[in-house]
């Protein structure tokens, strides 16, 4: 009786008191600074210290500030086509390495994610090189007969090109894998039998292939797009004085001290984030995958 | 003379080191309920998958209803196919999976509308048209599978182990209907399976396959009491295999010395030689306590080592001189109360007309 200790299982910790606490205690580290992020963008009060009351004002404020609506529009604008060419790549690269087979195939899945693991500073430092070279390569065309050139990527979005291309090369890998997994689950009888009731190598891609890797790729696709409107340290590195970015934009901001409008912004930024991610697990859930 | 709908010409499919489907060669006839059947491995399915054309790169001609299907790829033969796995399409009504097929190669709507429903209503499923194929049982989703491909009205069914999936009972219950269904819409199915009780209650005729190759061909009643070979023999039903050497043929037959029985003369058309084996039934052999009166049967005195009990019959064992085993299926009616012990001195005892000579 009074061994109580042995009664308890090895996964059973959601009945230990001091486990729940150190759990809620993590929660709060976690999720309190996101909180109080939120809750400052209404506090009336140009420091982020003492509750002055509610107010709305931050968000007009940060809505008039040219600067950082037009780094907003920038950051959706590279975040929606770094999302389309990310998606259509990285779909291929899945639909491709599941369905052929060739030499040094493991080789070539093992390169696809590098991206995802080579650390992003190196990524970042790695771009920056190539797009120098790139840059006083272009240069020479200045006065050349292409001078239309130079001229043509200076226009918006085309002065975007730069970090969307950044953005894809790191996204499309993570649509890639998400999409290869959702492909393994395939039972090729179902292609069988597409193609014994007559359907064609076209019309059983539409009907049976694409509706089934479907939800992977809407997945991917929103994962891309969360993680080229916030990325950072990849664009910090690419972006051009005339191209700012919205987390590049926070940043030089926040050097002179965080003012409510920051705060405002991010709010909006993260509600942008969660809707994608959750439609991204939703996309996922087990329930579907299985269907 | 009909002409045979299926018409198989020395068809070969090498893998990498293995011989798949060796010079296979045989005909198939309208309207017949067709089972290929061996062991795992034996080559059956590449067979059916060949025909269904999904299986391509092999040696050989395939002809259906006159047709060489050489270089016709899987969608333009007029053939369909129930898979094992039944691949019935999860993002898809039961509906819109069997209209599928008419859909893609352009059938009008109105067409497919009371097609599908008379296809459903074949298989017993129209109350469950608008149901996605993860609320289906096993069962269900196979009888979508078996529409899905009669809709399409195809020459042959393809059916490549259908009821491996199922429970006992529903496998049962299943073998019924397919044979049923076949009688009904007058097609010729092939079914490719692993189960002899599948093949005998079902099909008109049996292909016995082994590694790669046809080793007989024939109706059930003929493929279980004149196997050709041991392997047929054995593979079919059980049977009893005694080593034997023939010594003479004479018009009563052939004359052997069997291990365990000594001198024995059994009828067999034509001629034998060498070693041999005879084959016999378990259920031809009876068990008794006393010597057989006739002299004109085949017996053995043994021991009982084993009786396994099935309720309705008895599989005992019988151990005799020589180191000869007999399996011998016994009725459990009143005569065989008391008989059936461990250990008790029996006689077991066959007509010699009931055992079959084989020399392969």
């Amino acid at each position: 009786m009074a061994r109580r200790k042995s009664t308890r299982g090895p996964l059973d910790y959601g009945k230990s008191p001091w486990l729940i606490l150190f759990g809620l205690v993590t929660f709060i580290l976690l999720y309190a600074p996101i909180a109080q992020l939120i809750a400052f963008s209404f506090n009336d009060s140009k420091r982020n210290i003492v509750w002055r009351g509610f107010t709305t004002k931050y968000y007009a404020k940060a809505w008039n500030d040219a600067s950082l609506v037009e780094a907003f529009v920038n950051s959706m604008t590279i975040a929606v086509m770094c999302t389309v060419v990310a998606t259509i790549i990285g779909t291929a690269t899945a639909l491709w390495l599941w369905r052929f087979r060739f030499p040094a195939k493991s080789a070539v899945e093992g390169v696809m994610v590098l991206p995802i693991v080579i650390p992003e500073i190196c990524m970042g430092v790695a771009v920056l090189v190539l797009y120098s070279r790139v840059g006083n390569w272009m240069r020479g065309f200045e006065t050349g007969p292409i001078h239309w050139w130079n001229e043509l990527f200076s226009v918006w979005p085309l002065n975007l090109g730069a970090i969307t291309a950044a953005h894809i090369a790191f996204s499309f890998p993570f649509v890639a894998v998400v999409v290869r997994a959702r492909l393994a689950g395939f039972n090729r009888e179902f292609e069988e039998a597409s193609k014994d009731l007559g359907a064609s190598e076209w019309q059983t891609f539409w009907n049976v292939v694409l509706p089934f890797m479907l939800p992977g790729v809407i997945a991917g696709a929103l994962l891309s797009f969360t993680l080229s409107l916030d990325d950072f340290v990849i664009t910090f590195f690419t972006a051009g004085p005339e191209t700012n970015t919205f987390p590049v934009k926070v940043y030089s901001l926040v050097r002179r001290g965080v003012s409510p409008d920051i705060n405002a912004a991010s709010t909006v930024l993260i509600i942008i984030t969660l809707v994608a991610t959750i439609i991204a697990m939703r996309m996922q859930a087990p329930s579907k995958i299985e269907g | 003379m009909t002409s045979p709908i299926i018409s198989i010409k020395n068809v070969t499919k090498r893998y990498p080191g293995v011989v798949a489907v060796d010079d296979v060669s045989f005909d198939i006839m309208p309207n017949e309920f067709f089972a290929l059947l061996g062991p795992s491995g034996c080559g059956k399915t590449t067979l059916l998958r060949m025909i269904a054309g999904l299986e391509t790169s092999g040696t050989g001609d395939i002809i259906v209803d006159g047709q060489n299907m050489e270089g016709v790829p899987a969608n333009k033969r007029p053939v369909n196919m129930v898979f094992q796995s039944y691949a019935v399409f999860p993002h898809m009504t039961v509906r819109n999976n069997v209209g599928y097929g008419l859909k893609v190669t352009g059938v009008a709507a109105d067409e497919i509308a009371p097609r599908v429903e008379e296809a459903l209503e074949m298989v017993q499923m129209g109350a469950m048209a608008d149901r996605k194929p993860d609320q289906l049982s096993g069962g269900q989703r196979q009888r979508v599978a078996l529409a899905r491909a009669l809709v399409k009205r195809p020459k042959v069914l393809l059916l490549d182990e259908p009821l491996s999936a199922l429970d006992a009972k529903l496998r049962e219950h299943m073998q019924l209907e397919l044979a049923r269904l076949q009688q009904v819409i007058g097609i010729t199915f092939i079914i490719v399976t692993h189960d002899q009780d599948e093949a005998l209650s079902m099909a008109d005729r049996i292909a016995v396959m082994e590694k790669g190759g046809v080793r007989q061909i024939a109706g059930p009643e003929e493929l279980y009491e004149k196997p050709h070979s041991r392997l047929v023999a054995d593979f079919i039903g059980k049977i009893n295999l005694i080593d034997a050497t023939v010594s003479g043929t004479s018009k009563a037959g052939v004359t052997c010395l069997a291990k365990g029985l000594g001198r024995v003369v059994v009828p067999h058309e034509g001629t034998a030689s060498g070693s041999v084996s005879l084959a016999v039934r378990p259920e031809k052999l009876t068990l008794s306590d006393k010597a057989p009166s006739s002299d004109t049967d085949i017996s053995a005195r043994g021991v009982i080592r084993d009786v396994a009990y099935y309720g309705d019959v008895s599989n005992v064992f019988v151990t005799c001189a020589d180191g000869l085993e007999l399996a011998v299926n016994v009725q459990n009616d009143r005569a065989a109360a008391g008989l059936l012990e461990n250990g008790r001195e029996v006689y077991a005892s066959w007509h010699p007309s009931d055992t079959l000579i084989l020399e392969e």
